[in-house]
C-alpha cells in the first residue's frame, strides 16, 4: 500500500485515569472506505473522536497525507479537508435546512456554494423539499441525511462518519447505506465508517477493523470479515443485520 | 352545587391562611418614625390585610372555578371584585380600590382566556386573517419605526413623555445589544452593564478633561468596551451556562468597584458632572452659547425651547438603536452571524464544522460590548452627570429581562418588553412604591402567556400546514 492518507499509529487515549485506546494502529489510503466495527463500549467513537483532536492522544500519532495532526485543534484538522458527520447526528435544531448546509460550507470557496448545495439536493431530495424547515422537525432520517450534507459541503478529502445508522429504520439505514457508496463512489471522497452495524458496514467497505476493549483485535478486506467465523458470531448473528 | 365546590373553598382558605401568616408583618404592622424621644413605633394595617384577605380568598376560590370550566360563576365573582373596587365605599387606601379591581379584571381574563384563545386561533385562520397575520409580521417593525420617528412631533410629545422615550429607546439599544451575546450566541452575560459603564466614563472623561465632543468621542467609546469586550471574553470561553454567568457577574462587579476606589481618574462616587452634551454640527443646545461656540436655535433662527434638545437626543439614540439593530441583522446573514446562531445550537457539532469556537464567541463579546460602549457614552451626554450608582447589577439584570422577556434573539420581541419592562413602571410612577408591584406583574403575565418570550424566536418561514393547531416540537437529535 502506498503512503496512506490518514495514519494511526500507536495511539492512546484517557479519559482522566481511565484508557480507553490502547496502541491503536490503522490506516485508510486514498479513495478507499474503511469501516471500524466493534461492540459497544469498545472505543470506535473514541478513535474517531480523538482523529479529531478531541480528545487528544497521550501517546503515538496520527498524520493525514504525511502531516502531523496529533495535537490540533478541532476547527484546524477540520480545516485540512476532514469532514466529520457527529454521532447522533448534531445537527442544528432551530436552523433551517438550508441554514444547516449553509454553515456546513463555513469553510468552503463561497463560489462553490450554489454547485455544491444542487449536488446535496441531488443525493437526498428529501432535503430539497424540505429546504426552509427546522432540522429539529424532521425525521430521524432526514436528520442524518442532513447531517451527510451538511459534512459534504466542506468538499472534504476524508469524511468520518460515527454509527449513520444509529436509531434508524431498516430502509432508511440501506438509503443511507447507499449514499454513502455513492459518495465515495461519484465523489471520490475517502471515507473512515464507525459502525455497529457490522453487516452493513461491511458489506459496503473495502477494508475494515474490528476493535475490542481499545485495541484493535481483526483487519482485513470487508467480505473477508464478513465471513470470518469470530466475526460472525460476535458482531453479526447478534440480530444486527 | 358541584360536589367539586367543598374542596375549592378548602383549597381558598388555605391560601388565605399562608397570606395571612406571609402578610400580617409586611402589611398588618408598619413602623413609624415618631420622633427622637421615643423612635419607633407601630402603625396598624389590619383593615388593609382583611381586605386584602378577602380578595385572595374570592381570587383563588374563582382561579379554581375557571380552572375546573365552570367559567360563568368565575366571571361573576370577576365582575363582582371590579364593582366592589370601583364603588364608592370606603377603604382606607385608595390603592386597595386598585387592588380590588385588578383582582377582578385578572381573574375575568384567566376565565375568558380558553374562549379568547379559541377565538384568536380560530379568526387566524380565516382568510382575513391570515393575511392580518401576515401583514403584522411583516410590517410590525416599520410601524413601530415610523410611530417612532414622528412621536416627538405629536401633541403628547411633552417633556414626560420625551423622556420617557428617550429611557425606552436607550433600554431597547442597550437589549438589542445584549440581544448579540444572549440571544445569537447563548452566551448568559450577567454583567453587560459593565461595557455600558466603560463607555459612560470613556465620554465622561475625555469630554471634560480634554475637551473631545460627543461624536469624536462615540466610536472611541465603542472600541474601548469592544477592547473590554475581549478582555473578559478571554477568560470565560472555556465556560459554559451557569459558570459563564458567575464569572461575567464578577466582571460586572468588578468594573463597578474599580470606578468607586480609582478616586484619582473617575472622581470615585462623587461622580462626573458638567459632562457637555452632544452638539449638532458644533452647535450647542443651551440658552446662551459658552465663548465661541453657537447656539442651534441661533444657527436654525429659531426661538430657544428646552424641549429642542431633548428631541434632539431623542433622534440620537433612535439613530443609534437602529443602527445596532441593522447591524445585528446584517450580521446574521453574514458567515459570522450565522457561526453564532450555530454556536449557541451546538459547540461540538460548530467545531466538526471547522468553526474556531474561541473566535466566535470573542467576537460576539466584543460586538455586544461595542453597541453596549455606545449607548453609555450618550448615556454620560445626556445625563450630564454620572456616577458608579448608575452602574449597578440591576441594570444589567433589567437587560436582560428585556432579552429573554422579549423572546431571544427577537429583536422586535425587545422593542416590546422594553415598552412594557422600562414604559409601565414609569407610567405607574403615580403609584408610588406600587409600580414594582406592576413590573412584577407583567412580568409574571409573561410568563405565564407567553414563557418563550413576547415574540418566541426563530418561526420557520414557511409552514406546510397554515396553522398548526399545536407548536411542533422539536425531535429528539439522537
Amino acid at each position: 500500500m502506498a503512503e496512506p492518507m490518514l495514519a494511526v499509529r500507536g495511539v492512546a487515549t484517557f479519559y482522566g485515569a481511565i484508557q480507553a485506546l490502547h496502541g491503536v494502529d490503522l490506516d485508510v489510503a486514498k479513495g478507499e472506505i474503511v469501516t471500524l466495527i466493534g461492540a459497544n463500549g469498545a472505543g470506535k467513537s473514541t478513535l474517531l473522536m480523538t482523529i479529531c483532536g478531541n480528545p487528544r492522544a497521550r501517546a503515538g500519532a496520527i498524520t493525514l497525507d504525511g502531516e502531523d495532526i496529533t495535537n490540533l485543534a478541532t476547527h484546524e484538522i477540520v480545516r485540512r479537508g476532514v469532514a466529520q458527520v457527529p454521532e447522533g447526528r448534531r445537527i442544528f435544531p432551530r436552523m433551517s435546512v438550508f441554514e444547516n448546509l449553509q454553515m456546513g460550507a463555513t469553510l468552503a470557496d463561497p463560489a462553490h456554494f450554489q454547485h455544491d448545495l444542487e449536488r446535496v439536493f441531488a443525493m437526498f431530495p428529501r432535503l430539497g423539499e424540505r429546504r426552509d424547515q427546522r432540522g429539529g422537525t424532521l425525521s430521524g432520517g432526514e436528520q442524518q441525511m442532513l447531517a451527510i450534507g451538511r459534512a459534504l459541503m466542506s468538499r472534504p478529502r476524508l469524511l468520518l462518519l460515527d454509527e449513520p445508522s444509529l436509531g434508524l429504520a431498516p430502509l432508511i439505514v440501506r438509503q443511507i447505506f447507499e449514499a454513502i457508496g455513492r459518495i465515495a463512489r461519484e465523489e471520490g471522497v475517502t471515507i473512515f465508517l464507525v459502525e455497529q452495524n457490522a453487516f452493513h458496514a461491511l458489506r459496503l467497505a473495502d477494508r475494515g477493523y474490528v476493535l475490542a476493549n481499545g485495541r484493535v483485535r481483526l483487519s482485513g478486506a470487508g467480505r473477508e470479515l464478513l465471513a470470518n467465523a469470530e466475526v460472525r458470531a460476535a458482531y453479526l448473528e447478534g440480530g444486527h443485520g | 352545587m358541584d360536589p367539586r365546590l367543598p374542596r375549592m373553598l378548602k383549597d381558598a382558605a388555605l391560601t388565605v391562611l399562608v397570606a395571612a401568616a406571609l402578610g400580617i408583618f409586611i402589611v398588618g404592622f408598619r413602623t413609624v418614625d415618631v420622633g427622637s424621644r421615643t423612635g419607633l413605633s407601630f402603625d396598624y394595617h389590619f383593615v388593609d390585610l382583611g381586605v386584602a384577605l378577602i380578595v385572595i380568598f374570592f381570587g383563588r376560590l374563582g382561579l379554581s372555578l375557571a380552572a375546573t370550566g365552570l367559567r360563568w360563576p368565575a366571571i361573576a365573582l370577576g365582575i363582582a371584585m371590579i364593582a366592589a373596587g370601583a364603588s364608592p365605599m370606603k377603604l382606607p387606601s385608595g390603592f386597595l380600590h386598585w387592588f380590588v379591581t385588578l383582582g377582578g379584571v385578572l381573574l375575568v381574563i384567566r376565565a375568558i382566556w380558553p374562549w379568547a384563545d379559541q377565538a384568536i386561533v380560530a379568526a387566524a385562520r380565516t382568510p382575513t386573517g391570515r393575511v392580518i397575520d401576515q401583514i403584522g409580521t411583516r410590517w410590525l417593525g416599520w410601524l413601530l419605526l415610523g410611530l417612532a420617528i414622528v412621536m416627538p412631533f405629536t401633541p403628547f410629545a411633552d417633556q414626560k413623555t420625551m423622556d420617557l422615550g428617550v429611557l425606552i429607546l436607550t433600554y431597547v439599544m442597550l437589549g438589542w445589544g445584549l440581544n448579540i451575546v444572549v440571544g445569537l450566541a447563548g452566551l448568559l452575560d450577567l454583567g453587560y452593564v459593565a461595557f455600558y459603564a466603560v463607555g459612560a466614563y470613556t465620554y465622561a472623561l475625555l469630554s471634560t478633561q480634554h475637551g473631545l465632543g460627543f461624536w469624536v468621542v462615540l466610536p472611541l467609546a465603542g472600541m474601548l468596551a469592544a477592547s473590554f469586550g475581549v478582555l473578559l471574553g478571554f477568560p470565560v470561553l472555556r465556560l459554559r451556562g451557569d459558570y459563564l454567568a458567575i464569572v461575567t457577574l464578577g466582571f460586572g462587579e468588578i468594573i463597578r468597584l474599580v470606578i468607586l476606589n480609582w478616586f484619582d481618574l473617575t472622581n470615585g462616587p462623587a461622580g462626573i458632572g458638567s459632562i457637555p452634551g452632544p452638539t449638532l454640527f458644533g452647535a450647542v443646545f443651551a440658552e446662551t452659547a459658552p465663548p465661541g461656540k453657537q447656539t442651534v436655535s441661533e444657527m436654525l433662527g429659531i426661538p430657544f425651547h428646552g424641549i429642542h434638545r431633548l428631541i434632539f437626543l431623542y433622534y440620537i439614540i433612535l439613530l443609534l438603536a437602529l443602527i445596532t439593530n441593522i447591524f445585528t441583522q446584517r450580521m446574521r446573514r453574514l458567515p459570522v452571524g450565522r457561526a453564532w446562531e450555530a454556536l449557541r445550537e451546538d459547540e461540538t457539532a460548530c467545531k466538526a464544522l471547522g468553526i474556531n469556537p474561541t473566535n466566535t464567541k470573542l467576537t460576539a463579546f466584543a460586538v455586544g460590548a461595542m453597541f453596549a460602549g455606545f449607548a453609555g457614552s450618550y448615556f454620560a451626554a445626556k445625563q450630564r452627570f454620572i456616577s458608579p450608582e448608575s452602574f449597578t447589577f440591576i441594570e444589567s439584570a433589567i437587560i436582560l429581562a428585556i432579552v429573554v422577556l422579549g423572546g431571544m434573539g427577537s429583536q422586535i420581541g425587545v422593542v416590546l418588553a422594553a415598552v412594557l419592562l422600562i414604559g409601565l413602571p414609569e407610567w405607574f410612577r403615580d403609584l408610588g412604591n406600587y409600580r414594582m408591584l406592576a413590573f412584577g406583574i407583567a412580568m409574571v403575565l409573561i410568563m405565564v402567556f407567553r414563557p418563550r418570550g413576547l415574540i418566541g424566536h426563530r418561526e420557520p418561514s414557511i409552514r406546510l400546514h397554515p396553522v398548526a393547531p399545536h407548536p411542533v416540537k422539536s425531535g429528539g437529535s439522537g
